[in-house]
């Protein structure tokens, strides 16, 4: 329908929605630009020590040096690739996995107490053997980073799996459904939500897994750049590189956010 | 075995076997459906209803006895168990899609069973956006359309109020007789089983065992149907009947 045949208070209440968007919008701008100044004037007037927090326009100086001489595409590049190959990696595994254990129960079971201490331990602890056996280069790091998601995947997607109601597979059984029908007819298109809630969470789980693999090997990427800075004393170096971890990692969730909009309007129209 | 008989159960026990004890559900239990007939299984709640229903499709094999069954098995659960990111035709084809049969005499006839139950502007919605009562409708086509010989309906009335249970169940006695199945039909409700079945098989509670088998012969004014049935002059009797044996098998 469009606007114009809507009815006058159907119109004003459209109208009430767009201003409350507005508004929400104005406050959510209006307090970053509040706090960069805050700090900034802090920093001025030295009411903060800018050899520990930095300040806003020395980091911003920073990326604009980093911008000119290319090194900073490199930096985001190297990290993003590295994120991404653990993302997709550590996710089509996990629920290849996950699909696995909901196949065979008894695998399920026998593996059970190994995936609970797998989930348990913090599991960057494992971080440098794993970068000792694969290699101390991008290999490595993703490494980490698939391990990092793969075993949250497989937890989670097993459960969304075997919780999937028992009387709706009893349904497909009374038409001869076979396991292969189940699995593909109920349990994975049951579960669409889910698994997109699942490569949300891996998206964080990725990044985890490259910076912290970034702080033990390597010469290159974000993580690099935020150690790097640490150990120099570099305070601004370390909140560029926090801030560009930022957005990078707002910018893939963002693209999660439209994949699942474009998945959700293909199901249900 | 007799003659005509769509399922046949002899002395059909079931025991399921838990670690500290034993649960005996069916004891000896013996039926016949013959073609044609609505056969209504009344009993209390607990009472293993639904577990002869899944022996009967074969989902559950009994510890003994005998069972036979001929002809192509339509089940209808108590819930609808619409698959909600399916719209209301894709619902209804899961059945032959499972069972790799979508043809096109079986989408002719699914088209028919969609426009005769008054579904046909609705194929393209989603069952979220249905009624109760129209979605165990939706839920009864997509088990009549593989073309069942024999209807299993497990309670399908009870998930929805009392004023649309009565419409449904009027709504789905007409398909069934129109349809020509053959029922089985599980329900803890008596009215309901006089309304709508021809043979009522009288259970006990667990284990349990087959107490009474009555044959349901209503004079009608007009058509059987489960509202019309009500003012049957035999309505009363067969109620009272069955409310004693039921009280009296509860041991209450």
């Amino acid at each position: 329908m469009k606007e114009s045949e809507l009815s006058q208070e159907h119109r004003r209440y459209l109208a009430q929605l767009r201003r409350n968007k507005r508004k929400i919008l104005f406050w959510q701008i209006a307090s970053i630009i509040v706090f960069l100044l805050l700090w900034e004037i802090g920093a001025k007037t030295k009411i903060i020590d800018t050899f520990l927090f930095s300040c806003p326009s020395a980091i911003w100086q920073l990326f604009l040096v980093y911008l000119e001489n290319g090194e900073i595409f490199m930096h985001i590049g190297i990290s993003v690739w590295e994120t991404i190959l653990g993302f997709v990696i550590g996710t089509i595994l996990g629920i290849l996995a996950a699909v696995i254990l909901w196949w065979n129960e008894t695998l399920a079971k026998i593996c059970d107490p190994l995936l609970v201490i797998l989930n348990a331990l913090p599991k960057t602890a494992l971080a440098p053997i794993l970068i000792v056996w694969v290699g101390a280069g991008i290999e490595g790091i993703v490494a980490v980073a698939i391990f990092i998601s793969v075993v949250v995947t497989i937890m989670s997607a097993y459960n969304y799996f075997i919780t999937v109601d028992e009387d709706k597979i009893t349904m497909l059984k009374s038409f001869g459904a076979n396991k292969w029908q189940i699995l593909t007819k109920l349990i994975l298109p049951a579960n669409v939500g889910n698994l997109i809630n699942i490569l949300k969470i891996n998206v964080g789980m990725s990044w985890v897994g490259v910076i912290v693999g970034e702080f033990l090997v390597s010469r290159y990427g974000i993580g690099y750049l935020i150690v790097y800075g640490g150990q120099v004393f570099r305070l601004d170096l370390v909140m560029m590189g926090v801030f560009v971890l930022a957005v990078c990692a707002w910018l893939m969730y963002a693209a999660i956010n439209f994949l699942e909009k474009q998945i959700t309007r293909q199901l249900f129209h | 075995m007799k003659e005509n008989s769509l399922v046949h159960l002899d002395n059909v026990n079931m025991i399921f076997y838990r670690p500290d004890d034993a649960l005996h559900v069916l004891y000896n239990i013996s039926m016949n459906l013959h073609e044609g007939e609505i056969l209504g299984l009344l009993g209390p709640s607990g009472s293993g209803k639904s577990t002869i229903l899944n022996i009967v499709a074969g989902l559950l094999a009994p510890s003994s006895g005998q069972v036979e069954c001929h002809g192509q098995i339509g089940y209808m659960f108590q819930r609808d168990h619409l698959l909600d990111w399916r719209n209301i035709y894709d619902n209804i084809m899961l059945g032959l899609e499972i069972q790799k049969n979508i043809t096109p005499q079986s989408e002719a006839k699914v088209e028919r069973l969609l426009k005769s139950y008054d579904l046909w502007d609705f194929r393209r919605h989603f069952p979220k956006e249905l009624s109760g009562g129209m979605r165990q409708r939706v839920a009864l086509i997509r088990t009549l359309a593989i073309d069942p010989d024999i209807l299993l309906l497990d309670e399908p009335f009870s998930s929805l109020d009392y004023q649309t249970r009565l419409l449904v169940s009027n709504d789905i006695y007409k398909i069934i007789k129109q349809e020509n199945k053959s029922t089985i039909m599980v329900t803890h409700d008596i009215s309901e089983a006089i309304g709508m079945c021809d043979t009522i098989y009288v259970l006990s509670k667990r284990p349990t065992n087959v107490k009474a088998i009555h044959s349901i012969n209503l004079t009608t004014a007009d058509e059987k149907t489960p509202l019309t049935a009500r003012k049957a002059p035999e309505y009363q009797h067969y109620f009272d009947l069955i409310w004693k044996e039921m009280m009296q098998y509860e041991g209450k």
